[in-house]
């Protein structure tokens, strides 16, 4: 068992706390499989891989994979960067990385952005994309006030109830099927991923339907293949929580 | 913000993506600041030829940064090695690309995009992407 990074300077009123979903991230990326298919998809003496984790929460999934570059890839020239569309989980997955691979560095961690997705990121950059969505068969919440939930209220030195409120909504409600936010990801992932090397994570829950999910990535075209890799909380032949990997073999 | 980290960002509005004016962005009104961190020799000779040198150079231009040489510089010119001990030591155009892509930080300013003109935030280190409602 790889060490989890330490989340305990994060406050969990507002950012998402590592649950049962994180922690099935964590350990399908590090199982031999998954391993042995990320040594061999980016061989030590190539190009220096980008991981991107979007939604990167308190960082605990993007920690992971920066302090275990070595275990996960074989190297330990990757680089990490995240992206959350909320700004204090940004700060705080910014020090959770941080501190997991400091003295010495166990990889590069270049930021994490405060952003919607990826829709930052240069078309085919990324070589690992990873993804826990906000997937509960909620309502989205109301977007009109994010810039004012987003930081302090002027003046303040701690947020109100009701900003907390609509931060951890944000970090759970997946709108229709929970997909809502996860099927605007996969409209840009074809287009982010590395053509030839890149490779994605994503998780998905019993309710976003995902044989019907995973049937739709393979029909972006020629080459493009989803499989489960990884499941926890198997009743009765089905899982509640999956990862499945898309990528071009 | 590392200035590598703009290696691999573009305008975040769709209809820019397709133009050239859209990458790199241009850093305006910016306070740098210089944050070590560790030497990785692996690391920069893998990164090399992932580099946009053309961006970079632009980048240094604009910045006020020591100018950089006209094309990438070439692995062989990031270390050399003792034939006594069999050890590597850095050259110093490994150490200055160390310094420039990894150390060298934006704490506050703006990010520009040549396409649209847009403004992204950068506020204690973090760049705010987030577009207001009718431009997503
Ligand atoms: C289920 S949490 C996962 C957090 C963390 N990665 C983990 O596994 O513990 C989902 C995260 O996605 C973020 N998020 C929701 N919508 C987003 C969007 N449109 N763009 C970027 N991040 C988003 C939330 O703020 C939250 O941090
Ligand atoms: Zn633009």
């Amino acid at each position: 068992m790889l060490p989890t990074p330490s989340t305990s300077h994060v406050c969990f009123d507002r950012v998402y706390e590592p649950a049962e979903d994180s922690y099935l991230l964590l350990d399908t990326i590090s199982a031999p499989s998954e391993t042995a298919f990320l040594h061999d998809r980016f061989p030590k003496a190539s190009t220096t891989p980008l991981v991107l984790e979007v939604g990167v929460g308190s960082g605990v999934i993007l920690a992971f994979v920066a302090a275990n570059a070595n275990t996960i890839f074989g190297r330990d020239d990757v680089l990490t960067l995240g992206t959350d569309i909320n700004s204090f989980a940004c700060q705080a997955a910014s020090q959770t990385v941080q501190h997991a691979i400091a003295n010495p560095n166990h990889s590069i961690f270049l930021d994490v952005i405060n952003g919607d997705l990826a829709s930052s990121l240069r078309l085919d950059s990324v070589d690992v994309f990873i993804f826990n969505p906000p997937y509960v068969p909620a309502e989205l919440p109301n977007f009109s006030h994010h810039d004012d939930y987003n930081a302090l209220p002027p003046g303040k030195q701690s947020t109100t109830f009701e900003q907390d409120s609509y931060l951890l909504e944000l970090s759970y409600a997946g709108g229709e099927d929970g997909m809502a936010v996860t099927d605007r990801m996969l409209d840009q992932i074809p287009f982010i991923l590395h053509e030839s090397r890149g490779v994605a994570y994503l998780l998905l829950c019993a309710q976003n339907k995902p044989e019907e999910v995973k049937q739709r990535i393979r029909a972006w075209g020629p080459g493009w293949e989803a499989e489960t890799v990884g499941s926890s909380g198997k009743k009765a032949g089905w899982e509640k929580l999956q990862i499945v990997r898309i990528w071009k073999p | 913000m590392k200035l590598l980290t703009l290696n691999f960002l573009t305008c975040a509005i769709k209809t820019c993506k397709s133009s050239p004016l859209s990458f790199p962005l241009h850093p305006r009104e910016v306070e740098l600041e210089i944050l070590e961190t560790d030497y990785n020799a692996v690391f920069l000779r893998n990164i090399l030829p992932r580099l946009e040198w053309e961006a970079l150079r632009v980048l240094a231009g604009e910045l006020g940064l020591p100018s950089l040489p006209e094309s990438s510089p070439d692995v062989s010119s990031l270390s050399t090695s003792s034939e006594e001990d069999d050890s590597e030591t850095p050259t110093q155009v490994a150490q200055d690309l160390h310094r420039l892509l990894l150390e060298t930080c934006i704490k506050e300013g703006k990010l520009v995009c040549g396409c649209c003109g847009h403004e992204y935030a950068v506020k204690e280190g973090v760049a705010n992407f987030l577009l207001p409602g009718h431009l997503v």
